[in-house]
Formats: C-alpha cells, sequence, structure tokens
C-alpha cells in the first residue's frame, strides 16, 4: 500500500514510511560496502521508531481519530473484503422494482466451505466510483435489492452475512420519493424474521438507519476502528452546539467506539485490525475478521430456524435502558 | 391505579400548553402559522385545534388526542412509570429530561395503554410531541413494543399515532437499536394477525418513520403533517433538484404512494373505528374462528352497552 497520509495523526509516520523506502532502495545497491553494514543497521532503527510512534498513537486515539480511521479511504471496501475471503462470488443487480443502486453489493458465494448470502454497503475510491456507488448512501432500491437476495438466502436454507460501511442512507428527494423510510423499516422488519443464520460485521462507518437496514443479526461484529451511531458527528454537532466543528467533541458524547458498542450490548465482539489501522494491512485485517465469522457461523448452523429467530428477536427486544419509577420491574 | 395517574397527569397539560408549545402559544388568543388569522383559544379547542379558516391541523398532546380518539373514561394508560436512564452519559441529557418531565407532566414522549374505539378494545399508542419532539430512545421503544405486545396478548388491534423527530440522540446507540427492536416487534404483530394501523401526526421524521411508523397494515396522516426522512435542509443539501413546495408532508406523501389517506381530525374517529371493522374487529361473530366463545359473548355485552 502506499502511504496515505489523509489523517493528521498519520503524517509522521508517512515521513518516516518514506524515509524508510528510501533507504531500502539504497541498500539494493550493494556496490557500496557501506550499505551491507551500517544502513540496514539504520533501517532495524528507524522501523523500530515507527513501531513505538505507531504504538504510541493508537494507545491514545480519541473517537474522532477513530471516525477518520472509519472512513479511510484506502480501508478495505465490501467488494475488497469479499474478494479477499469468499469465493466464487456472483454479483446480483436490482430490485426488480425500479433499478440497481451502486452503494448496496449483493451476491451468493462460498464462505469457509458454505454456501451463502452477502451483502454490504459499497463506497468508492476514485470520482467515477464514488458516483456509480453514490459514496455509499444507499438508496431505497438498494434495501429491496438486499432483501430480496437475503428472502432468496432463506429460502434455499443459506446463512447471511452482511457487510455495513455506509455514512447514511441517501437523504435526497429521489430517495424520500421511493421510500427509503419504508425500505429500512421493512428490512429490519423481515431480517427479524428469516428462518437463518445471519452475521453482520461493521467494517467502516455504521451510520444510523442506514446501516441498520443491512444489520438485524444474530451476531454483531465491528472492526477494531469502525464506527457505529445513531447520528454522524457532524449532524449531532450541528443539532447540539449549532456547530458542525465541534464533531470531535460530538464523537466522543455519541459513544460511536467498536469498545462503547459492546460495553453496551450492541454488538457482540470486536475484530481486531493490524497495529496502524485496516489500510495498512489488508491481509492481516481479513484473516481474523474470517476466523470470527467463520466461529460464530459454525454455531449458529447448529441452530433450529426457531432458535435463530428467537434468538435475534432477543437479543434487540432486550436493548433500552430505563427504569420503572414506580419501583415494578422494568 | 394507572387510570388516577393518567388523569391526574392530563390535568397538568393546561398549564404545560402554555409553557412548551410552539403552536400553540400563550394567553387567550392565537395567530394561525399558515393563514395568520387570529384564533381564539376556546374556539380552536372546539374545533379540535384545527384552524376553522385554513384548516391547518395544531399539533395536540398526547392527552388531547386520547380525549379526541377514544370511547370517553375507556383509556387505562399503562407502564407511565418507565423513565429513561442515561446510557452513554451524554452532555446535559437528564437534566433536559427533567426540564420535559416538568413541562409536561409526562415521563417520556410516548404514552401508552389500552382504549375503546367505537366499543372496539384498542392497544393504543400515542406520540407527544411536546417531549423532547417525542424522539425515541429506550422509553419510546420499549413502550412502543409493550403496546404492540399487548395488542398480541389480548388480541386486540394495535392504534399508533406517531410523532417524533426520530432516533434520540442523546442515547446514542441504544436508541439507534430502538428501530429494529420496534420494527421486529411488528413483525410479530403481523405473525399473529393482528390489525396494526398507523395514524402519522405532525412531524413524523427519521428514525421513528424509517421504522415502526412504515410497518402499518394501514397509514394514515393528517393534513398537512410534516412526514419525512431527513430534515428539509439536510434533504435539500442532498438534492439536485430544489424541493416542490409540499415536499415531505402528508398530501405529498400521499401522492407517492407511501400512505393510504390523508384524514382531517374530525373524521379520525370514524374512519378508525370503520377500518378496524372491515378487519374484522366488531363485537359479533365475523371472526369467531379465532375466538373462545367467552370473549364473544363478552364482546356482545359491550355492544349492547
Amino acid at each position: 500500500m502506499s502511504n496515505p497520509t489523509i489523517i493528521d495523526f498519520e503524517k509522521s509516520i508517512a515521513e518516516l514510511d518514506s524515509n524508510l523506502e528510501k533507504l531500502r532502495k539504497i541498500v539494493q545497491d550493494r556496490s557500496n560496502p557501506q550499505n551491507t553494514i551500517e544502513l540496514p543497521l539504520q533501517i532495524q532503527g528507524l522501523e523500530q521508531d515507527r513501531q513505538t510512534i505507531l504504538r504510541d498513537i493508537f494507545a491514545h486515539l480519541t473517537p474522532w481519530d477513530n471516525v477518520l480511521l472509519a472512513r479511510h479511504e484506502k480501508r478495505p471496501y465490501t467488494l475488497d473484503v469479499i474478494a479477499a475471503i469468499f469465493e466464487d462470488f456472483e454479483e446480483l443487480h436490482g430490485d426488480r422494482l425500479y433499478g440497481d443502486d451502486g452503494a448496496i453489493v449483493a451476491g451468493l458465494a462460498k464462505f469457509a466451505g458454505r454456501n451463502v448470502a452477502v451483502v454490504g454497503h459499497q463506497k468508492g475510491r476514485d470520482i467515477k466510483q464514488r458516483q456509480l456507488r453514490n459514496f455509499g448512501y444507499a438508496r431505497p432500491e438498494g434495501y429491496r435489492k438486499a432483501i430480496r437476495v437475503m428472502r432468496m438466502a432463506a429460502k434455499f436454507n443459506m446463512p447471511i452475512i452482511t457487510l455495513v460501511d455506509t455514512p447514511a442512507a441517501s437523504a435526497d428527494i429521489a430517495a424520500d420519493e421511493r421510500g427509503i423510510s419504508a425500505a429500512i423499516a421493512w428490512n429490519m422488519s423481515e431480517m427479524s424474521q428469516l428462518p437463518v443464520p445471519i452475521i453482520s460485521t461493521v467494517i467502516g462507518e455504521g451510520g444510523s438507519g442506514g446501516a441498520l437496514g443491512i444489520a438485524v443479526c444474530n451476531v454483531a461484529l465491528m472492526l477494531e476502528h469502525s464506527v457505529y451511531s445513531v447520528i454522524p458527528p457532524e449532524g449531532c454537532a450541528a443539532i447540539l452546539w449549532r456547530d458542525p466543528d465541534k464533531k470531535a467533541e460530538a464523537a466522543k458524547a455519541l459513544n460511536l467506539t467498536s469498545r462503547r458498542a459492546l460495553e453496551l450490548g450492541i454488538i457482540d465482539e470486536i475484530v481486531p485490525e493490524p497495529l496502524g489501522g485496516a489500510h495498512r494491512d489488508w491481509g492481516q485485517t481479513m484473516a481474523p475478521l474470517q476466523r470470527a465469522i467463520t466461529a460464530h457461523l459454525d454455531r449458529l448452523c447448529k441452530l433450529s430456524a426457531d432458535e435463530l429467530v428467537n434468538q435475534r428477536y432477543a437479543k434487540f427486544r432486550g436493548i433500552g435502558s430505563f427504569f420503572d419509577e414506580s419501583g415494578a420491574g422494568a | 391505579m394507572p387510570n388516577d395517574g393518567w388523569f391526574r397527569k392530563k390535568s397538568k397539560f393546561s398549564s404545560s400548553l402554555e409553557s412548551n408549545s410552539g403552536d400553540v402559544p400563550d394567553g387567550v388568543a392565537t395567530k394561525c402559522p399558515k393563514c395568520s388569522q387570529v384564533l381564539f383559544k376556546h374556539e380552536l379547542d372546539r374545533t379540535l385545534k384545527v384552524c376553522p379558516h385554513c384548516g391547518h391541523h395544531f399539533r395536540l398532546t398526547a392527552a388531547e388526542r386520547i380525549e379526541q380518539i377514544v370511547d370517553q373514561d375507556t383509556f387505562v394508560a399503562m407502564h407511565e412509570q418507565l423513565r429513561s436512564n442515561d446510557p452513554i452519559h451524554f452532555p446535559d441529557y437528564l437534566s433536559k429530561l427533567e426540564k420535559y418531565v416538568g413541562s409536561t407532566g409526562l415521563n417520556d414522549g410516548m404514552v401508552v395503554g389500552v382504549g375503546r374505539i367505537d366499543g372496539i378494545e384498542v392497544s393504543l399508542g400515542v406520540a407527544d410531541f411536546f417531549f423532547k419532539a417525542a424522539s425515541m430512545g429506550s422509553v419510546a421503544g420499549e413502550k412502543v413494543v409493550r403496546a404492540m405486545e399487548t395488542g398480541i396478548e389480548k388480541h386486540i388491534p394495535v392504534v399508533l399515532f406517531t410523532a417524533s423527530g426520530g432516533a434520540r440522540m442523546e442515547e446514542g446507540l441504544v436508541s439507534l437499536m430502538q428501530m429494529a427492536k420496534t420494527s421486529a416487534a411488528a413483525a410479530r404483530v403481523a405473525s399473529a394477525r393482528i390489525p396494526f394501523i398507523v395514524v402519522m401526526t405532525d412531524a413524523t421524521m427519521a428514525g421513528v418513520l424509517a421504522a415502526y411508523a412504515s410497518l402499518g397494515d394501514i397509514i394514515l396522516a393528517e393534513p398537512g403533517a410534516t412526514i419525512g426522512f431527513a430534515g428539509a435542509r439536510v434533504s435539500a443539501q442532498a438534492s439536485i433538484q430544489k424541493p416542490p413546495a409540499d415536499y415531505q408532508t402528508a398530501e405529498w406523501q400521499l401522492a407517492h404512494g407511501h400512505i393510504d389517506q390523508v384524514v382531517h381530525r374530525k373524521d379520525l374517529p370514524g374512519t378508525l373505528s370503520n377500518l378496524i371493522k372491515l378487519l374484522g374487529w366488531e363485537a359479533p361473530s365475523t371472526h369467531a374462528d379465532f375466538e373462545p366463545a367467552e370473549t364473544i359473548s363478552a364482546k356482545l355485552e359491550v355492544g349492547a352497552q
């Protein structure tokens, strides 16, 4: 991977990386004896420094840093995850009603030896892709495509794996016209009753209803530096303090990190990322993700349809933080 | 007695309206926000808080709504004492809640219970927009689900009057998950073949519209109610085209196929009663297959009253 420098706190690392690369090139020239003795030692030293700095930065990440990591453009997206840990993927297009939404990818594939349906939000990396993917803001037809494919998975008794990575659902006029609210609502409602295992992983941004529209599941996972939130921090800051620039404070207040989501009982497990974030080493990101999903799938596939539906219902039914003022059991 | 609690609280509403409401401000007179006519409060009370000149529907408190919809003295509130914790220790959340508890006399922006509409028992939920825009956190989500469960247990229709700014930011992910929780519960109502009727009132937005509010077997809306996914400002920013003048109104939603009818406030009790009966929930033998004989005779007695 080239040096990603979009995040401020990564700049010192980027500088070190570029120096290291220069040194490594020089070392390859073996005609100068200095290159075989002194420089490799220097490189070793620099590599150690780099690890120390990274460890230090990542030991003190703020929630806002996590938002930036979750949005990192070099982070693996849904199609990258599919390419890495799924086999024989066949993408299925369209909602059979209106169109095909590029912001949600759906299809059939093999995962760890099983036939599965896979559904995920998809962002783009260049201008053309971003337009095609609508920056990951899914439209009604995306949610309807997703539920169509999930329904088929249920029909053929296949587990469903969903990958969540959206800033939010599309909020433009066209989305309202075609019923974005109803599309999300019906997906959640119907997913709650599908008689097959559903495992959802937030791999980047878990943006409110747009995320939940494909994330009603038996097991919820989050990649370590992904975020899951009821509202984007910018929006929260605008409403609360009438100042979108207070996004870092809002990110802190919203408790949107994987650690907090786990503590709140919203997710079941955090999948660790390599030091420095998923964007620095896709391979080291995918292996633990594949292991985690496989382990949960092995367990869930032993449950009956009723058990799966009841477990999923109970999981969401139980979420809430309230008390009964009258003292009766809440 | 839940009933006592309800009426005790109701008495607080008259004062709360003056301090809290953006729609019906202080004093004896108010100006209609739509046609600017000056209206006397006693006049508005006679017209169900609908402007007699232009038909603008003012927002109602939950207590006012219940009084207009259910048969007199039949409403029994449930789960009134549920109050939210502060699961993510959000800045100023508890003090804000206290403020709304004080101004509305409610513990949250959703009132649920059981009452009769034209003699037919229903599980009723009514949002009160004056309580923090009836945003959905743990309490609203829980009460909606309990109202649905009551419908299933008692085998009676579920009728929900929605209004909400959306999921409640101050409870973070816990609020977000109420969308999934209420939508999953709605699926259970559907499986139990219980009628689920939604009446969208001003304003029904975002996290509530994108959850249980959109899942009714039948969806009605009050004239002029704002109904939309994102706020108009956010939508306009996200859109290439300019929003039409009636964007995100009940009428616009009707034209786009998202709701069944726009119903004037004065016609709501009659429309609801008729729909519930057409779905088979009239007292006599229309759904005898589902019910033990004693339930039917009990209903017949009610019908005879």
